[in-house]
């Protein structure tokens, strides 16, 4: 078995060829990542870019979630987490002490594992986002939230119950809300942490077949257990195992000829 | 073999379900007694007069027996009491769960719940002896012993409850909402305000009530503090007697059976309804608002 190497070996050839046409968007460099002190993430480079859906994968505990939520500073909620290394957004530090972490935040969606709706009107779920960043206008607002929950998919089924419960909704339902929740505030970048780990087939069809679409306005970066759905959904893949990033490349370089052993072994599901 | 165990078992369930009833008849016979004491008085005053009637004199010949004020007396010292004790509870209890860290909310909380293993009269004895003459001075008013010392000494009493219930409503939020909305852009302010708050309101309001019941069941403080007199009152600085105080205070003198005997019992009934009322709202708003947290799929 190849020895795991630092990960700027990882890359591939195929990788490069994708990317070289679109901009970078999100550049972390060297980023390790800290739960008091237990190390989670150690030294990981990774690059996103513009229009890119990207997919993280690797076992339970790898530190791909706790990757992402770095990306938008979720992880600052934890006391006791400390940072090192550089993430880039457009060339800014986003953990430079000058950077407004509310603005960041507004400037980068988030889809949760589980759907999380406000217990508030599926309205005044998708509204939330708005109100927060300042825009007061109704017609306006009703205007990006009917937008929103288009983009969603979900707005021919909740059209007439707009200002009724989020909380009665199914569960697939409840996560396009979320993700309408998420586009309505315009964000450039929409993270997902595992967001159909709840859902039932029919329903995670959907929200790919979403992906698909967003993937035109939004730079995504979606973490994910599922194997066929990284390759379904992403252009590049990322396989973390133990706290390290071990292998990038273009998603079909990934699975079909990976470079490093452990990758193909995870994705055949030899181990993890 | 078999036999035995099960005879064990339904020896045990009977003991059980006799212990557990036990509480619930004596609950039962404490309200019979209530009422058969307190029921006589309605054939002496119309049902009507006795609740709307303004004079309480029930040693007067002829007595009257009217509690209008008394019942003013304690609808307004809770009333009062609770517009203290609510906004202090409740922020109380945003600091601890939101804002404080760990370790600060954890001598915090208990600090607080200490407050209510004060005995009430030591907290009518403060009010007495060191709230009183502050008033007085103050507000240059002829006696500290009125209405808003017994709001502000009950308002004591009920901060704990209404702190540490609501502190337990919105530590019992979902994680994931707070971090919906801070990933959304909003501030913590934000995201207490208008998400927190909402999501926890029934536990909030049930801790509230209860604070409330609490205030008007309360009988030593305003015994000691709130001043005694039978009057409607015209200000906050004027001396009030509730209907505990009424009842505590007379039940010695009255002979018994007479009719300021069977009226002091009916006081109770109606201070039972009104304690009864407060617990059946908070139970209703707790179970109909009833948070459904995370999404179950």
């Amino acid at each position: 078995m190849p020895k795991v190497q630092a990960t700027s070996s990882g890359e591939s050839v195929t990788y490069k060829e994708i990317c070289v046409d679109k901009p970078v968007k999100i550049e972390v460099k060297h980023l390790n990542f800290y739960y008091g002190k237990v190390q989670a993430l150690q030294d990981n480079s990774l690059d996103f870019h513009i229009n890119e859906v990207s997919a993280l994968i690797g076992p339970s505990g790898c530190g791909k979630s706790t990757f992402l939520r770095c990306l938008n500073r979720m992880n600052d909620l934890i006391s006791i987490s400390r940072v090192e290394g550089n993430i880039l957004l457009d060339g800014l530090d986003i953990y430079d002490p000058s950077v407004d972490v509310v603005m960041l935040r507004s400037r980068i969606g988030m889809v949760f594992q589980k759907p999380n709706p406000f217990p508030k009107t599926i309205f005044e779920n998708v509204a939330y986002g708005l109100r927060v960043n300042g825009f007061k206008n109704k017609t306006f607002i009703e205007q990006r939230v009917e937008e929103s929950l288009k983009l969603s998919a979900i707005w021919d089924e909740v059209k007439d119950r707009i200002h009724k419960s989020a909380l009665e909704l199914s569960g697939g339902q409840q996560q396009r809300v979320c993700i309408a929740r998420a586009l309505a505030v315009e964000p450039e970048i929409l993270l997902m942490d595992e967001p159909c780990s709840a859902l039932d087939p029919i329903a995670t069809q959907k929200i790919e077949e979403l992906i698909h679409q967003l993937k035109k306005s939004f730079t995504i970066i979606i973490v994910t257990h599922n194997m066929q759905q990284a390759a379904r959904v992403s252009d590049i893949t990322a396989f973390f195992y133990m706290g390290r990033l071990i292998e990038k490349g273009g998603t079909d370089t990934i699975f079909t000829r990976p470079k490093l052993k452990q990758t193909q072994d995870y994705i055949t599901g030899r181990f993890g | 073999m078999a036999n035995k165990r099960q005879i064990t078992e339904r020896t045990m369930h009977t003991l059980f379900f006799v212990v557990a009833s036990a509480s619930i008849v004596m609950l039962f016979m404490i309200m019979i007694f209530l009422f058969m004491e307190g029921i006589p008085i309605f054939n002496e005053v119309s049902v009507k007069d006795f609740i709307f009637g303004k004079y309480w004199y029930p040693t007067s010949e002829p007595p009257d027996f009217g509690i209008l004020s008394l019942i003013v007396a304690s609808l307004s010292v809770t009333l009062l009491s609770a517009l203290i004790s609510i906004p202090l509870g409740i922020l109380t209890a945003i600091y601890i769960a939101e804002i404080a860290s760990k370790k600060v909310g954890e001598i915090i909380k208990p600090m607080v719940e200490l407050l209510a293993a004060l005995p009430s009269v030591v907290i009518g004895f403060f009010g007495m002896v060191l709230v009183a003459p502050f008033l007085q001075n103050i507000f240059n008013i002829p006696t500290g012993l009125n209405l808003f010392n017994a709001s502000l000494m009950l308002a004591f009493m009920s901060i704990p409850t209404i702190c540490s219930l609501s502190e337990d409503a919105i530590h019992s939020v979902p994680n994931s909402l707070r971090e919906a909305s801070l990933a959304l852009g909003a501030t913590h302010l934000e995201t207490i305000l208008k998400v927190v708050l909402p999501a926890s309101l029934s536990g909030i309001s049930t801790a509230v009530i209860l604070g409330m019941s609490r205030a008007i069941g309360e009988t030593m403080v305003v015994l000691m503090v709130a001043g005694g007199a039978a009057l409607i009152p015209e200000s906050i600085f004027d001396p009030v007697r509730p209907m505990p105080a009424s009842i505590a205070s007379e039940m010695a003198e009255a002979p018994f059976r007479s009719a300021h005997y069977h009226a002091l019992f009916a006081t109770g009934i109606v201070l039972f309804i009104f304690t009864l009322l407060f617990n059946i709202i908070a139970d209703h708003i707790a179970h109909k608002y009833k948070q459904v947290g995370e999404a179950t799929l």
